[in-house]
Order: structure tokens, then sequence, then C-alpha cells
């Protein structure tokens, strides 16, 4: 069935409910029955509830065949839980499991046999990169990968579409009793969100820490109330890894021009007021954009309300100068992010109040503005934040979706020529996030609104901002780089894009002639 | 008169050699770009440089970006090809390094107009501008601006050779610069053409660069040769008349027309004694504040 971006979703996806994409806000209002984990109950004063070691919890947890298991992604890089646990499951021998993650990077490469090998069988998570990336494109995962966006994977938590049979919850302290926390210890996150839905709705929680500390482990991103076992490791990650410091502010002209740019849009928007509301990402302009806020912010005399997501150093010294009121913490990205957090008016939020779109009201509907990146924009502003422009497996919706839905301008800010492959084009490789949630992209050569904003392109007109229509973007990058050459691909389908709602907005397919080597395989 | 009047705050050296940088070099907006073939380009690579002048000239359109190509000497091998590369590309002005006498500029005119002729240009549509390098330079700096009047749109002094011959230090306040500046710059306004000032090579000291654009802006170039995309933007704020020049020109010009009407000849104008004398710098402030698009009135 084709649904409503254009995509051609094979009717084998769409079944038990399943639907294919029909627009951002079409399950509004929609009625369903939370979920609810079986659980068991501790009423005898047990102690504690350590076990020594992931080997003992799996038996414990009562962990097999076919089950689903759960990771977070806020030891990112660093990350030695998924790992570890998976090298003991290999060991026991489990097959089919399914991983619900909320990210997968290149610390998780340890997937790449056990995916081979039938011990993982289904995977669910936003990013699929690296290794795993090409593992998953080249079809070797039994059942299609389920590409969700943060806010997406807190719903299918909530709403049942996922049952988390054992979550595992690195943590950078825990009491003996679980409450466990993201700060004072080794390998600190500062933050536990993406975990909250896991260690409340999955049946068994487990928590994995290099550092047991005594109770109340207060403030805790998790509670004990929720959590099953305690497991003390050596480490749960590479903290070099986890919190970088100082993420390097770009030098690059062009990027310091787009950056520029995003800041000149927001000002001009409308909605640069007293109380305003933002989020930005990590990558190079998006992290500028601060800079050149806070110079309007300063001449205008304007106060940001709240800065929400991934927090960086940039936005910390926004908070600590006054200019930004709240930050709302869903993700720390560097070692001042880590410091802030829980410190006064710095907030960790949950993956669900941060983006979940079937709550009464997840923070995302709050922002005002949004500034996020893209591989690829087609002319109907649709985004491909997923698949590589050779067709493979290289990204992460996280927020993406969620907040381009949610808030009032969401601006892209993209290279039009990245090498020598158009970043504007007729068709997205594969929609993450439609076009009808897309406002502004960016670009180093202008500067396109949807024509759907009317308003913002007259509050743009009497401005120096570089307007051109996407379609000259098109053409300007295909003047410069060619006009691509289709990928082909083979009729597999390899992953599923699911939108935030849990309908089908696109299918991966694998690409041809991948050539996937054995070289991953051979360094476990 | 070929030599075309317009702003050129910024004139950034480009290394020809680099497709990834001359092929889009325009989105850092510039006044002025010059495509270098001379010491940014590896000995070795002098043709392949110039092979990718002539497929830059042709292909890409630098959206009403100024393009100037700095030919290798006179006194080398390479400026023939160089000179009929870029003609035949369609080059808007020849950059002649370490130029010291009248007659070098006459030299290259020559060959500059019969690559016009073998590719079909109109004689006399290729701009052309000195770089002005040594001592010997400098003396001659009005010979060398009035050697051909058709062509030479501007002379711009060079200070890394200047300072060597002169057994000279670069210092943080230029004083070693000051006569080279001054005399060149007389040349220039003498000849009736534009001055440029030297490269700033400490690319991450903004700061200081910004305290040079000030002197030389100050004294009264017209631009500065940048050798960093991130020097053009603070060239051209530096470079660009301040809101209150712009108010304080608009208000002598408006002053000066109602005194005229009235038959008064010296009058005050926010606090100062203005002239007939001061209109010309008035408009000047209000033509370049127009070029930048930073002026949208109607008194130029």
């Amino acid at each position: 069935m084709i649904n409503q971006v254009g995509r051609d979703i094979p009717d084998v996806y769409l079944k038990d409910g399943v639907e294919p994409f029909q627009g951002i806000y079409y399950r509004d209002d929609y009625e369903y029955t939370k979920a609810a984990p079986t659980v068991h109950a501790y009423v005898k004063p047990n102690g504690d509830k350590l076990v020594d070691s992931i080997h003992d919890v799996l038996i414990k947890s009562g962990l097999k065949d076919g089950m689903t298991i759960s990771f977070h992604h806020h030891l990112r890089d660093g990350d030695f839980v998924v790992n570890l646990v998976m090298k003991e499951i290999h060991k026991l021998g489990i097959k089919n499991l399914t991983v619900c993650a909320s990210s997968l990077g290149r610390a998780h490469n340890y997937l790449v046999p056990c995916i081979e090998d039938g011990t993982v069988t289904g995977i669910s998570t936003s990013g699929i990169r690296d290794e795993i990336g090409e593992v998953i494109s080249a079809g070797k995962l039994k059942h299609p990968a389920i590409i969700r966006s943060h806010g997406g994977r807190a719903r299918a938590i909530e709403d049942g579409s996922v049952k988390i049979d054992v979550a595992f919850i690195g943590a950078s302290t825990s009491d003996a009793y679980g409450n466990a926390s993201g700060k004072g210890g080794q390998s600190d996150t500062g933050v536990l969100s993406y975990a909250d839905g896991d260690a409340k709705y999955a049946d068994k929680v487990v928590i994995i820490t290099d550092k047991i500390v005594a109770a109340p482990n207060f403030p805790a991103s998790i509670k004990g109330v929720d959590v099953d076992y305690v497991v003390k490791v050596d480490s749960i990650g590479d903290a070099s890894k986890i919190a970088s410091g100082a993420l390097r502010l770009t030098k690059d002209t062009r990027e310091l021009n787009m950056a520029k740019e995003v800041a000149k849009c927001m000002y001009h928007s409308g909605y640069f007021k007293n109380g305003f509301t933002f989020q930005t990402g990590a990558g190079g302009s998006s992290l500028a954009t601060t800079s050149f806020l806070k110079a309007y912010m300063a001449k205008d005399n304007i106060k940001c309300g709240w800065a929400m997501g991934g927090i960086t150093e940039p936005i910390v010294n926004l908070f600590n100068e006054g200019f930004v009121n709240k930050v709302l913490d869903d993700q720390a990205f560097d070692l001042a992010a880590v410091a802030s957090a829980h410190t006064k008016g710095h907030f960790e939020i949950s993956a669900s109040q941060y983006a979940n779109p079937f709550n009464k009201g997840a923070f995302v509907n709050q922002l005002n503005f949004v500034i996020l990146g893209a591989l690829e924009v087609d002319t109907a502003f649709n985004v491909n934040v997923v698949q590589g422009s050779n067709g493979v497996l290289r990204g992460a919706p996280g927020g993406h979706p969620d907040t381009a839905a949610g808030a009032d301008v969401s601006i892209i800010v993209a290279p039009l020529i990245r090498s020598r492959m158009p970043t504007v084009r007729d068709r997205v490789t594969s929609v993450t996030t439609p076009g009808e949630s897309i406002d502004i992209v960016v670009t180093d050569y202008g500067v396109a609104v949807n024509p759907k904003r009317q308003d913002l392109l007259k509050a743009f007109a009497d401005t120096d901002i570089p307007l051109k229509t996407i379609e000259e973007l098109r053409d300007l990058a295909y003047q410069y780089a060619g006009k691509p050459e289709p990928v082909e691909f083979d009729d597999q389908v390899v992953a599923l894009v699911e939108y935030r709602d849990g309908t089908i907005i696109d299918v991966i397919r694998k690409p041809k002639r991948l050539n996937y080597s054995q070289k991953a395989l051979d360094k476990f | 008169m070929t030599v075309i009047n317009r702003i050129r705050r910024s004139m950034i050296f480009l290394n020809t050699q680099r497709a990834a940088l001359v092929k889009d070099a325009f989105v850092y907006k510039p006044d002025c770009v010059i495509l270098d073939l001379e010491d940014a380009v590896a000995a070795g690579e002098k043709d392949s440089a110039r092979i990718q002048l002539y497929q830059t000239l042709k292909n890409v359109d630098y959206q009403g970006v100024e393009r100037w190509v700095r030919v290798n000497a006179l006194d080398s091998d390479l400026i023939n090809e160089d000179i009929r590369a870029a003609v035949a590309g369609g080059i808007d002005g020849i950059r002649l390094p370490k130029t010291e006498t009248a007659a070098e500029i006459q030299a290259v005119a020559k060959k500059i107009e019969a690559a016009e002729k073998e590719f079909g240009k109109k004689v006399g549509s290729t701009m052309m501008m000195a770089a002005i390098e040594s001592p010997l330079g400098i003396m001659n700096a009005y010979e060398i601006a009035t050697a051909d009047k058709s062509r030479m749109m501007g002379i711009a002094l060079s200070a890394g050779d200047f300072t060597r011959t002169m057994h000279a230090k670069r210092t943080v306040a230029g004083t070693e610069l000051f006569v080279a500046r001054s005399q060149l710059l007389m040349a220039a306004r003498a000849a009736g053409i534009m001055a440029f000032d030297t490269v700033y090579t400490d690319t991450d000291n903004e700061p200081g660069f910004k305290k040079e654009l000030q002197l030389i802006k100050d004294m009264g170039f017209d631009g500065k040769s940048c050798i960093n995309p991130k020097q053009i933007g603070v060239t051209h704020e530096v470079f660009n008349p301040t809101v209150q020049e712009i108010a304080h020109a608009e208000h002598i010009l408006e002053a000066v027309q109602n005194s005229k009407d009235n038959g008064v000849g010296v009058l005050t104008v926010d606090g100062k004694m203005v002239d007939i004398a001061w209109v010309e710098g008035s408009q000047r402030t209000l033509k370049l504040a127009k070029a930048a698009g930073i002026y949208k009135g109607a008194l130029v």
C-alpha cells in the first residue's frame, strides 16, 4: 500500500493493527489501554537485591529463547553493558532474542555475531550504525529491524507494541536496592531518561553498575521499587567515550554561516519572544547556532524559557549565564552537561515526557524551535537521517520526527552537497521525518521555506535571509554534483521505519551488490 | 574605460589547485576572489591548476562575485599560458605579482590583448591590478598605477616580500609598513584607482585582524586581501559604514542641499562644522553602504 508520503509498504507488514503512515497528527486523540508488566512482589525483607554476576542474573531472571531484552544508550560509544550481557547470553546458548534498544552504535558491535548465529533475530532501535548497520543492511537479521524514534520507542513500550521481558539498565551508581542514577560514579551519564520506560514496563529489571553506594541513592533516575536485581561489574563503560570533553565548536566558515542563518530565521520567525523554547543538536552548525542566538537574545533582552534535548556545554553555558531559565535533559552529551544535570533548574525528563506522542502531552509539543540535521531532504521536505545515500543503514532518527512534529518551527540545517552527494534531491532514499513537519531548510547555498508556511515566508520577506525554493536548491545541488542514479535494491526488506505514532512511514530494502565482509565477525 | 566601479572590500585568495575550494567559494560572499596560480600552487601542479582555473571560469556561476587570477611572475615561463587560460575562461581581471615598473604592466597588458584577440574577447575587457612587493615597486607606485589607464583597477601591497627586502620585522602596530601603505595609497588616489592592503596571516587572531582592518580603513584603503573565508565577514563588518556614519552622511547631504537652497555656505550638522567639501565623502559613504546592502535610501 502506498502511504501518505508516497512510499510502498508491503501488505505483509500491515497486520495486527499496524497501519501505513497517514499524516503526522493522524492518531491525535487515539484511545488505547496502557500495557502493564507482570511483576513479582518483594514482601519479605530480603536485605538487598545484589547478584554476583551477569551470568547469575540471567539465570535468576528466567531469560529464555524468544524473549525480548532491552538496553539504553546513555553510555554512548563507551558502553560495555550491551556486550557484557550479550557475551553471557551467547555462552548460555539462548536464541531467538529480540533486542529493544534506545539506540545502537559502534560500542555494540558484539551484536553482529549474535545476529549471524541467531542469538538475536529481532532488533528495534533508534540508531543503527557502523557494523550493525552493515549486517542488518545485508539482510542477516531474521526479522526486519524496526527503527523507532525516541518518542516512538516510549510509545511502543507504553502501548504494548513492545513487551520487554528483561531490561538491563547500566547505571553510574546504584544502591543495593536498585535506586540508580547517572551521577556519582566512574562512568557518569548524567541522566537515565531512556531507561525510564524500561524500568516501569519490563517484567524483570536488572541494574548493572560499577559503583554501589549507600542507600538511598537519591535523586534516583530509576526507582528501586521497579528493580528486581542489581549486579556490580568492574566497569560499565569507558568514561572518555561516554561524555566527551567540550565538543569542538566549529571554526568552519561554511558551518558558521549556516548557523548564522538558522539564528536569523529564528529571530525573524515571529516566535522569538521572551520565554521561547528550543532544542538543538550536537552537530557543527546546530551547536554554533547557540552563540548567534545568544547575540540576538542579548540585543533584544529576550530570555529562553527552557532548552531541551541532548544537552551540551553551550546550552549549559547559556543556562549559567541566565539566557536560558531551565534545562530539560534527556541525554548528556559532554562533561559539562553531566556535571550540570540535577543542579537547580536542570531537570532530567524521561523519554516519554520528552517525546511520546501517546501520553497526555510531551514536552516536544511545547517547543517553539527545533534545529535538526539531515542526510537527505527531498523537494517535498521529507528528511532521511537513517540511510546513507548508498542504501546502507548509518544513522538514527533519535528525536527528529518527534521534535519536528511538535515544534512551531522545525529547521533543518545541512550542507547542500556532501562530498559529491546532493543533500537536497528529488526523492530521499527513505523517509524518516515527513515533510509535513519540516518548515525551513538552511543550506550553505540558501534557505528554503516549506510553502505551507506562508507566515514564515512573509516574516522573512524583508530580511536578508537568502530565500530560495526547495526546487532551486535541488537544481543547484544537481548542477554541482550531478543527479544521483537511484540506488538499486533487492526485494528483501531489512528494516521498517516506524513513525512515532506506530504507523509505517517507509521500509528499507537490502541494497543490491552490498559488499558485506566477514571482517566484523573475525574480531570476535 | 573598462574598469568597473564596484565595492571591493574583500579579495580572497583561493588555491586554484583545490577543486573543492574553487567550486563554490561564492558561498562565503566575498566581493572578489583571486584564483591563485602563483605561490599557493606547487611547482609540479602549475598545469593542472591552470586547467582547473579554466574549467572553474567556464562552469561555475560565481553569482556576481568578481573573479581575478593571480598569474605567475612576468619573469617566469608560466605567465603566457596563465594569461591565455584566464582570458579564454573569461576572467574579470588579472593580478600581476612582484610588480616593480610601469613597463611590466605594459608588457602584461600586451599579452592580455593578444589573448583577448586570440579568444574573441573584446580588446580591453580584462582588468588589471598590480601587487607591489618591493621597495622599488613602492618608489614606482604612481607610474605603475598610471601605466595603463584603461585596464588598471587598483594596486595592492604585499607585505611578505616587502618587509624581507626592507630588512624589517612585521609588527603588530604595522610601523614598518606605514610609509609603504601611505605611498601606495597616495599613488592610487593620485591615479584615481583603488588601493588594497596586504593579507593578515594570523587567521585565528580576530581581534588583531580587526585592529589592522580599522587602521587601513581609516587610512583610506578600499579593501583587504584575505586568505581564509572566516576573514570575509569581519572585513565587511569593519569596512561597512556604521549606522551612525550613514545617518551623519545623510544629514550632511540633506543640510548642504537645504543650505544651498537658502544661499548659506558653511553650516553645522550633528554639532560639527560642515561645508561643500564634505559632500563627496558623504556620498562615498552612502554609495558604499548601498553597495553593501545596508542603505536603502535615495540620496545616492
